[in-house]
């Protein structure tokens, strides 16, 4: 993965982020508020399932929010790839805080998508407050910490890099 | 405190020197991980505010009633609003005098100030007639100004808070 970064790191696109100081930090502002979307979104669909609000089904929160993480994701992603462009031996180069960081990603988006899929075949499940509740707050305050450590893992990254 | 603390900068250097301040510095992890809560905490104070702010300019919740979202969301803002702020206070103190008269964290706290301003204005005075206009799919003229006021000062406030890190080089 060295040679990668260093590759990377010579490529005309990687020297165009280098060149402009500002846009680092702005993309890594689009990159905050995009996890500003999804974490707040999760947040909001894991209230109504805890019950702590109620005044709207389950479906109806999950299809107010869940296209929020999507959303979110997408804009992580595009702002990612051009921060690891712009800067690969922070991040591909080894860094073991980028590795964690992405391995627990795709657990986030698995976990996304197999609750988008539950709610759309079986709401009823969701919306029964007997059925399951302790396993569904287990899952609730697994995936909300899930979020959580990917944030630590990405603030991580900054510390643990060589180049 | 006390009579030693004369002026604005010994104040300053008093806080770097608490032992509090000296072991968020010197300390491999303590610094990192206060931000990440820091980070965890002011993303869904802008996420839960954008909720709220969002309805009031009609582009989403719109068939909810008004005080109902503020009654469900708002809380849980002030809560990551207090952990946002303890946790940057943390990080101000130990740094002290970099960070003081670093002017990205002057301009996110005029930011951060202008933002409670439009907040409480709209409290005070928008939100008294919230009744007539709680049902409706946007909120009226005033409140859509302050809905789009909120939105551009908390933007601004993560610009200018991830600018600091990049003003301020750690040791």
């Amino acid at each position: 993965m060295q040679q990668v970064a260093e590759w990377v790191a010579a490529t005309s696109a990687s020297l165009w982020v280098q060149e402009y100081f500002w846009l680092v930090p702005l993309l890594q502002t689009i990159h905050i508020l995009a996890v500003a979307m999804v974490l707040s979104s999760v947040a909001m669909i894991s209230l109504r399932i805890l019950r702590v609000a109620r005044s709207t089904t389950i479906t109806q929160t999950a299809q107010r929010f869940v296209p929020w993480i999507w959303t979110g994701l997408s804009l992580q992603l595009m702002t990612g790839v051009v921060l690891i462009v712009g800067e690969p031996k922070r991040t591909i180069a080894g860094n073991p805080a980028f590795y964690v960081k992405m391995l627990l990603l795709a657990l986030a988006v698995a976990g996304a998508l197999v609750f988008q899929s539950s709610v759309r075949r079986d709401s009823a499940f969701w919306e029964n407050a007997t059925k399951r509740s302790k396993l569904k707050s287990v899952l609730v305050f697994a995936y909300f910490a899930l979020w959580c450590n990917i944030v630590f893992a990405g603030r991580w990254i900054s510390y643990l890099h060589g180049g | 405190l006390g009579p030693k603390l004369q002026s604005i900068t010994e104040f300053m250097s008093w806080l770097e020197s608490l032992r509090l301040s000296l072991f968020i510095r010197e300390s491999w992890w303590a610094f990192p991980t206060v931000e990440a809560f820091h980070i965890i905490a002011l993303t869904l104070v802008v996420g839960t505010i954008a909720v709220v702010d969002l309805r009031l300019l009609g582009l989403a919740s719109t068939n909810r009633p008004v005080t109902e979202l503020c009654a469900e969301v708002l809380p849980w803002t002030w809560g990551a609003f207090v952990l946002a702020a303890f946790c940057g206070s943390l990080m101000f103190i130990s740094h002290t005098t970099a960070y003081y008269g670093n002017h990205a964290l002057q301009i996110k706290m005029a930011l951060l100030l202008l933002a409670g301003v439009n907040m409480l204005t709209f409290q005070i005075v928008t939100y008294r007639g919230v009744k007539q206009w709680d049902r409706d799919a946007a909120g009226p003229p005033p409140a859509k100004i302050a809905a789009a006021i909120s939105l551009s000062c908390w933007i601004g406030v993560v610009f200018f808070g991830r600018w600091i890190g990049f003003t301020i080089l750690p040791e």
